[in-house]
């Protein structure tokens, strides 16, 4: 084990997957060289050892990032590329959405796409909505692409890991504000399956879905409720496609509660889905109504004041576990 | 044009290039005392000739598209520098009710119609504009600025295919300002200019020194006026330089000290200056009176913006549709 940063944690895959094999390599907008001179960039020093060939600084071109990846990857190299922000996958969806997720099927199963996409995503920047905007409901929702949105620095490298090694395309969603936040990392080819979720901690009361950021603001409202004598059973989903059902469920059959909570819009959010599989799979293991925590359906203002608002609270996680656990 | 009219431009552009250079250095001020200003601060520090150079030749009407790097756009454009500051800030005062901050700040009512901080999103959104203008026969033209990074962007070039295509009265500016974030100009782009495009899509293209508010005027009356005859799209590449880096969390650790150095000496505004007083075109004291005028226009946003309150968190729900 070792206390790696986020940022280092995916640095760290990435620099061993790239000692793995050699038809990995990596492209993006300032991968090689970035403004940010920061250990905790998930890039950093990747140029360096590895070279220009292998590390891609590429033009301002989402679009050509991503069909490269989809393109190079049939020729059965592993492309790992990075979109910037996530609200920039917008650019990318036509190679994403049409031809990472069609172009195997369409060919009957005879092609694959071992791609891997990683994408940072964040509310907390000041950067307003057209750099803050979580998507991964819009990516969820397309047959074909894996989607994983780690919350540790552990399940970073051992998602990432699984991720590249994966045959099909993954698009890994990293929350920047994590980069700087250590934790355990197990040393080696660490690997996190993909479609397995985590118990980030277990309780009678009430589960609580969520994954990436979010996680954090459940630690602290499970904080909050403990000392209330409220016990939630945090479920860090790690993996939204595919995602852990028996997970989910079975922890809903011992709760009988359940709150889903994400930092993106509520409305077509993913919480939905959890809330649609919970309805038609738990149903009579429920005591009180599913709630769901999210962001009003609004684009993410910039005022600080606003921007705090948006973004969903331990405070109104709390708010919600209380409204059925009563 | 009469000299004496010449002169009166010239002093003209010389005050609104060292209003924004005071406007983002007061930004830079601000940024340095911790958490006056949130979010990243992009500045246009060494560019202001592009602005100013090309927006002197429109007149009132004519609509821009800015992008992330706008305060010079937009004060150019008469933009009120107490609402962007008050923007700016994140207060409620803003130009846009805190919603945009400096990344997206629009200004409709000077029509510095859209800005969009996505690279390579303006050109379409220009075209758009420049359609509607042409479609009621308006005798007013559209100018959309743009990076050397973004002239990577597929947008881009469908933008100037289609408004080469149906001639619309979209005149592109690309701010070729050496570098698209850590990657310099060599590093994205497979051509030497990218005024050369011009030709793939059948518009006049050319390039000037971005750095000098004459020559960028000049070439900025020709085009925009053949933009405004009606004979279709037009490209300025305007060569220049990013001084502070891309934005002001940018330390430039990538960046060749002798380049900066070269293009310091090359700056629009001292450049101007020294020609001036040369050629006996203004006075130290004239010169005085512009930076006394803009410090306190500046103190003045800064004043206004500083009494701006934040606004509620509930007004973020605001604005989203029309009601
Ligand atoms: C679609 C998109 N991709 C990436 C970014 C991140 N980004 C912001 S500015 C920038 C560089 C743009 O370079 P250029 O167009 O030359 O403008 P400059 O910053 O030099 O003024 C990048 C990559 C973005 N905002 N939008
Ligand atoms: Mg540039």
């Amino acid at each position: 084990m070792a206390q790696l940063s986020f940022g280092q944690a995916v640095n760290n895959a990435l620099d061993l997957a790239m000692s793995m094999d050699e038809s990995i390599f990596l492209a993006g907008e300032g991968i090689g060289v970035s403004i940010h001179y920061d250990p905790n960039m998930p890039s950093h020093g990747l140029l360096e050892k590895y070279g220009p060939k292998r590390v891609k600084d590429t033009p301002v071109s989402e679009a050509a990032i991503a069909g490269l990846a989809v393109g190079a990857s049939c020729m059965g190299l592993r492309p790992v590329v990075e979109i910037m922000f996530l609200p920039f996958i917008t650019l990318a969806t036509d190679m994403l959405v049409n031809h990472a997720g069609k172009l195997r099927y369409l060919s009957g199963g005879k092609s694959t796409f071992p791609l891997t996409v990683r994408v940072k995503a964040g509310v907390n920047f000041a950067a307003g909505c057209q750099h803050s905007h979580n998507l991964e409901a819009w990516l969820a929702h397309s047959p074909g692409l894996k989607v994983v949105f780690p919350s540790t620095p552990e399940d970073a490298k051992g998602l990432l890991l699984s991720a590249i090694f994966d045959p099909n395309p993954v698009i890994v969603i990293e929350e920047m504000g994590l980069y700087w936040g250590k934790g355990e990392v197990p040393e080696g080819d660490y690997r996190v399956p993909i479609g397995k979720a985590r118990i980030a901690m277990p309780g009678k009361d009430c589960t609580l879905v969520c994954y990436g950021g979010a996680t954090v603001t459940a630690l602290e409202a499970a904080a909050i409720l403990s000392k209330e004598n409220i016990f939630l059973e945090i479920i860090d989903l790690r993996s939204l496609v595919p995602l852990d059902r028996d997970c989910l469920l079975n922890s809903v059959k011992k709760t009988g509660r359940l709150v889903v909570l994400h930092d993106a819009t509520k409305f077509g959010g993913f919480g939905a889905e959890i809330a649609a599989i919970v309805a038609e799979d738990a149903f009579k293991f429920l005591k009180a109504p599913i709630k769901r925590v999210a962001a009003p359906d609004i684009p993410v203002p910039f005022s600080p004041t606003q921007e705090k608002f948006y973004k969903p609270s331990a405070r109104m996680v709390v708010d919600a576990v209380k409204s059925i656990t009563g | 044009m009469e000299p004496q009219l010449n002169l009166v431009r010239l002093k003209t552009m010389y005050e609104k290039m060292v209003l924004i250079r005071k406007f983002e250095e007061r930004i830079i001020e601000l940024v340095q005392e911790q958490g006056r200003i949130p979010g990243m601060q992009i500045l246009a520090n060494g560019q202001e000739a592009v602005a100013v150079g090309i927006i002197e030749s429109l007149n009132a009407e004519d609509v821009i598209v800015s992008n992330h790097r706008s305060h010079g756009h937009l004060l150019a454009k008469g933009a009120d520098p107490k609402y962007l500051m008050a923007e700016i800030m994140g207060k409620s005062g803003g130009v846009n009710k805190g919603k945009s901050g400096t990344l997206h700040l629009a200004v409709p009512e000077v029509n510095a119609l859209m800005t969009s901080t996505v690279v390579g999103a303006g050109p379409p959104l220009a075209a758009g504009a420049a359609f509607a203008q042409q479609y009621r026969d308006e005798p007013n033209i559209t100018v959309v600025f743009f990076g050397d990074g973004a002239a990577a962007e597929g947008s881009v070039h469908e933008a100037m295919n289609l408004a080469a295509l149906w001639k619309l009265p979209l005149l592109f500016v690309c701010e070729n300002n050496c570098w698209a974030g850590a990657q310099s100009y060599s590093q994205h782009c497979s051509i030497g200019n990218i005024a050369q495009r011009g030709i793939a899509y059948d518009m006049p293209g050319e390039y000037v020194d971005g750095n000098d508010v004459e020559k960028v005027y000049d070439l900025a009356v020709s085009m925009t006026d053949y933009c405004r005859k009606g004979k279709g799209p037009a490209l300025i590449e305007a060569k220049t330089y990013r001084m502070r880096g891309h934005g002001e969390n940018d330390h430039q650790h990538y960046v060749d000290k002798e380049e900066l150095v070269f293009w310091t000496k090359k700056c629009p505004i001292g450049n101007l200056k020294e020609k001036m007083l040369k050629e006996g075109l203004i006075t130290e004291d004239e010169l005085q009176v512009v930076e006394t005028v803009s410090k306190a226009i500046v103190d003045e946003a800064v004043a206004f913006a500083d009494e701006s309150p934040f606004p509620y968190a509930e007004e973020a729900l605001d604005d989203v549709w029309v009601k």
